[in-house]
């Protein structure tokens, strides 16, 4: 065995079309980026672009990864989670500010209240069997009539935090803040040390792999790879670095990535998502709880959007009877433009960042050349068609 | 002698890896009941298909003849619109629609823009009167038992004006007053001129009804037999067709094996249908097998072997499930959870490995750990090094072809897929292997290896029960085989006093007696 290991060739060819097609989304992200910063005499390449794409988009991200355990398990979504933002923001409005609770009660109890809803659903779903997209249904229409029920203590419906600014600063602050256009060296720090890790990471694991004679990528492709990597944490801490500094929400939005990156390709949990959305008979014949896992989905979609309206409500430094509207579309989208399988046991979180970060770009870049609202759905509707589109053809051909 | 209405020449069928008919000669006579008999997987369903258009022109090699004319069939509705109508096995009836709407599903009477009821139901009426079925089309399906179902599938085929009717094992969800019931039905229609081909397992039936009996066997076919006379062929004879093959060298030996102490023993063991719960499905049955034993348990499809297999996995099949199971001597009372079966060391080789036994859009690796996840990982973050590791140890072990483990289970053949089926289940380390037809559909290179792996559990000491509809693999492969019908155990034997024409007999004697 081990003379074959020896003869054998480990490193892996570079196949460049099989390659275009598994980053074929991250390329595309690349041009539409580019387009724009030409379309906009390069005002999509200006620190305040980068700051307002983080924070505009912030609540995609996080209640991606939680679509995207919904998805895996078959393709099943949450519709509610929109309506539960606005319901949540209500109820935190109404704790912190209407009757004075002090911040971290109040955060414990709205997320409290997600894991009661989510339990509720998680059962409702995995042992009643409610098919997802009624039961969340349900609260689609119901959440949001409750929140602005509450809201309407206030005669504007709107709860207004603009006295809570220890609650601001947690989740829509600036860390070591500076005056705009000024360079912010702490965040540069962080940026160089980021992009050396991920660097590091890869390198590192191109070793043990060789070591263990296991395959490997051509020493181009990991360099490429670290260098992209690299340059992208460098230029976006370097425009933030510009823009004043590290907004709080992006390190929620990294931890709450990386966690479910790591949950989703390293843990036996994670595994156990995958094989129920690619075959629940095996799944279950396998020995695994395969309801559990469908309860765990929709319990973890309502934690996550319970932190995702934490930093809603921050962001708008108000409870809006109109928060989270769309977001459980903005949220699917994500997933299906960074080629999450709409029938499950497919998709990575990485894939859902540039899925939503795709959309985010398009959504800036169209705001910043002017186009018509009304022009700006149209586009989104046909950009995530055509990322369908291309998945299921790109699959086809695999055959 | 009477004009051939349908001649099949010389068709070939090849499915990757496997040559799923083999040049296939078959003639049938207009106006009379032909039968085509043989094992699972000899290739006759296979047959039909290419007939009825389901496998399009093009996709295998020969001639289609019907009625004197060379036809190219390049869907159903091809062949249906010459009068070749299949019914297959499985009842394909919508339970929430009346009868009426399902005979006429997809031929929907009335112009292009409305369906016309009255016509619908009247003309539905009048065929399911030719049945002999009473029922008005305007109940639905699921009103109505099983047996009455079969009926309206025939119904329905009726209105599609069939000339050819194709009955793929009629009578295998019917009791044996329905059967009968059908099978006259069948002589009936006979008398009007219909021709017809009816496949079964059941040979009683075949030899009751049929005037030619066609033998398939590995993808060909045997011989035909005529059975026009007033003397009924023997069942026997048509045995001797349908698994008289050479036996040299198709099972390699077991050495070394030392057979000990009973392992795993059910006793009164009874299940019950998950959605009729008041059929039993699995019937007081009592079983044992010792450490390095190779027990077969041989019956036709339907004969409940799977259902027996699933209960015992942790009652992943059936409801209202009695008796008792020990393993190692010790009474164990196991929880409905795979799971815990899995915790008791026992291990279920599904026989649908498509369906439900391996998740076909991920790596060999995946599914390979996928039932014992704990061993390579800890507090549940996996070890992913471990897991390439042990991936690559069972490929090298059961010579799993592939570039890499890496490699979508999706894209193996039928073989590997088995053998990575059955990787999965050795990783998780089990005392006790329920293998269900782990040769199923997968050519005779591969099964020889599968045999060799078999062997090898034994040798480690494992408890096998390897249940199989192949006679000759049942033989080859056991020490000891159990005889499943109708979900009850009907015999027991010593593999070297089993032959293949005893082991038919207690089945054909265990149907005469019920």
């Amino acid at each position: 065995m081990e003379g074959k290991v020896i003869n054998q060739s480990n490193i892996r060819k570079a196949d460049p079309v099989s390659m275009l097609k598994k980053n074929a989304m991250l390329i595309i992200l690349i041009l539409v980026f580019i387009f724009f910063t030409i379309m906009t005499n390069g005002r999509m390449f200006k620190p305040t672009s980068f700051a307002s794409l983080i924070n505009q988009n912030a609540y995609v991200y996080i209640l991606g990864c939680g679509m995207l355990m919904c998805m895996l398990t078959g393709g099943n979504i949450d519709l509610s989670c929109g309506a539960f933002v606005c319901l949540l923001g209500a109820i935190g409005g109404m704790m912190m500010v209407i009757w004075g609770w002090s911040t971290g009660v109040s955060l414990v109890a709205m997320l409290l209240v997600g894991i009661i809803y989510g339990c509720g659903l998680g059962a409702l779903i995995a042992y009643v069997r409610v098919p997802p997209w009624i039961a969340t249904l349900a609260g689609y229409l119901a959440f949001r009539g409750l929140g602005t029920s509450i809201l309407s203590v206030s005669i504007t419906n709107s709860i207004s935090f603009k006295d809570k600014p220890d609650f601001l600063n947690i989740f829509s602050g600036v860390l070591f803040k500076t005056p705009e256009g000024q360079l912010n060296v702490p965040c540069m720090i962080v940026g160089i040390v980021a992009a050396l890790l991920v660097v590091l990471l890869i390198f590192k694991n191109r070793l043990t792999r060789l070591k263990k004679g296991y395959e490997v990528d051509t020493i181009g492709m990991d360099i490429v790879k670290s260098v992209l990597g690299a340059a992208v944490i460098l230029l976006v801490m370097f425009k933030l670095a510009y823009a004043g500094g590290i907004p709080t929400v992006l390190l929620w939005v990294a931890a709450v990535v990386l966690f479910y990156a790591f949950i989703t390709s390293k843990t036996t949990i994670g595994r156990h998502f995958y094989v129920v959305g690619g075959n629940i008979e095996a799944a279950r014949l396998s020995g695994v709880n395969t309801k559990k896992i469908m309860f765990i989905a929709y319990l973890n979609m309502a934690i996550l959007t319970a932190i995702s309206a934490m930093t809603v409500v921050s962001r708008y430094t108000a409870a809006n009877a109109d928060a989270g509207k769309n977001f459980e579309m903005d949220a699917i989208s994500a997933c299906v433009v960074g080629g999450v399988s709409a029938s499950g046991g497919a998709g990575s979180v990485l894939g859902m960042v540039i899925g939503a970060t795709l959309i985010g770009v398009i959504n800036l870049g169209m705001f910043q050349i002017n186009l018509d609202a009304n022009y700006q759905r149209v586009v989104k509707g046909f950009v995530l068609l055509a990322a369908v589109v291309f998945d299921i053809l790109s699959k086809k051909k695999q055959r | 002698m009477a004009k051939i209405l349908l001649e099949m020449r010389n068709i070939t069928k090849t499915f990757p890896g496997v040559k799923a008919l083999d040049n296939v000669n078959f003639k049938v006579e207009e106006g009379e009941i032909h039968a085509l008999v043989g094992e699972n997987g000899a290739g006759k369903s296979t047959l039909m298909n290419v007939l009825s258009g389901i496998y399009p022109y093009g996709t295998y090699e020969g001639d289609i003849v019907y009625d004197g004319n060379v036809c190219q069939f390049h869907n159903i509705k091809d062949s249906e619109k010459l009068g070749i109508v299949i019914i297959h096995q499985e009842l394909a009836l919508v339970p929430e629609m009346t009868i009426g709407e399902n005979m006429y599903l997809g031929n929907e009477r009335g112009h292009k823009l409305a369906i016309d009821w009255n016509t619908t139901y009247s003309e539905a009426d009048k065929y399911l009167k030719m049945v002999g079925l009473s029922e008005s089309s305007k109940v639905q399906v699921k009103n109505i038992g099983t047996g009455k179902q079969q009926l309206v599938e025939i119904a329905k085929a009726l209105a599609k004006k069939a000339r050819l009717l194709i009955l793929d094992e009629p009578t295998s969800s019917l009791n044996e007053e329905d059967s009968r019931a059908l099978l006259d039905l069948m002589l009936e229609f006979k008398k009007q001129g219909m021709t017809m081909i009816i496949i079964s397992h059941k040979l009683n039936e075949v030899a009751y009804v049929a005037d030619t009996i066609t033998v398939v066997r590995d993808g060909a076919t045997i011989e035909t037999i005529d059975n026009h006379g007033t003397e009924q062929v023997s069942e026997e004879r048509i045995i001797k067709g349908m698994v008289g093959r050479e036996m040299t060298n198709r099972f390699p030996k077991r050495e070394g094996v030392t057979i000990g102490d009973v392992q795993l023993e059910i006793n009164n063991w009874t299940v019950h249908h998950p959605l009729y719960p008041e059929r039993k499905v699995v019937d007081d049955v009592s079983m044992y097998v010792r450490k390095g034993e190779v027990v077969g348990i041989y019956g036709l499809m339907g004969a409940g072997r799977t259902e027996l297999a699933m209960s015992i996995f942790g009652q992943s099949y059936g409801t209202n499930i009695s008796g008792e199971m020990k393993i190692d001597g010790k009474p164990v009372k196991m929880k409905k959870s795979e799971a815990d079966a899995i915790k008791h060391k026992i291990a279920y080789v599904t026989e649908d490995r498509k369906g439900n036994g391996l998740v076909l859009s991920q790596s060999i690796k995946v599914n390979t750990s996928l039932a014992h996840l704990d061993a390579i990982s800890s507090h549940t973050v996996i070890d992913g090094d471990k897991e390439y590791a042990v991936a690559e140890e069972y490929r090298d072990k059961l010579k799993i072809k592939t570039p890499t483990v890496e490699q979508l289970v999706g894209n193996l053949s039928g073989g590997n897929q088995q053998k990575v089926l059955l990787a999965k289940w050795m990783f998780a380390e089990p005392d006790i292997m329920l293998l269900d037809e782990p040769t199923r559909g997968i050519d005779v290179g591969a099964k020889y290896e599968i045999y060799c792996i078999i062997n090898d559990l034994a040798a480690a000491g494992k408890s096998v029960v390897m249940i199989s509809s192949e006679l000759p693999e049942v033989l080859g492969m056991s020490d000891r085989i159990y005889i499943m019908n109708e979900g009850k155990f009907v015999g027991e034997m010593k593999a070297e006093e089993a032959t293949q024409e005893s082991i038919m007999a207690v089945i054909l004697q265990s149907g005469r007696g019920a």
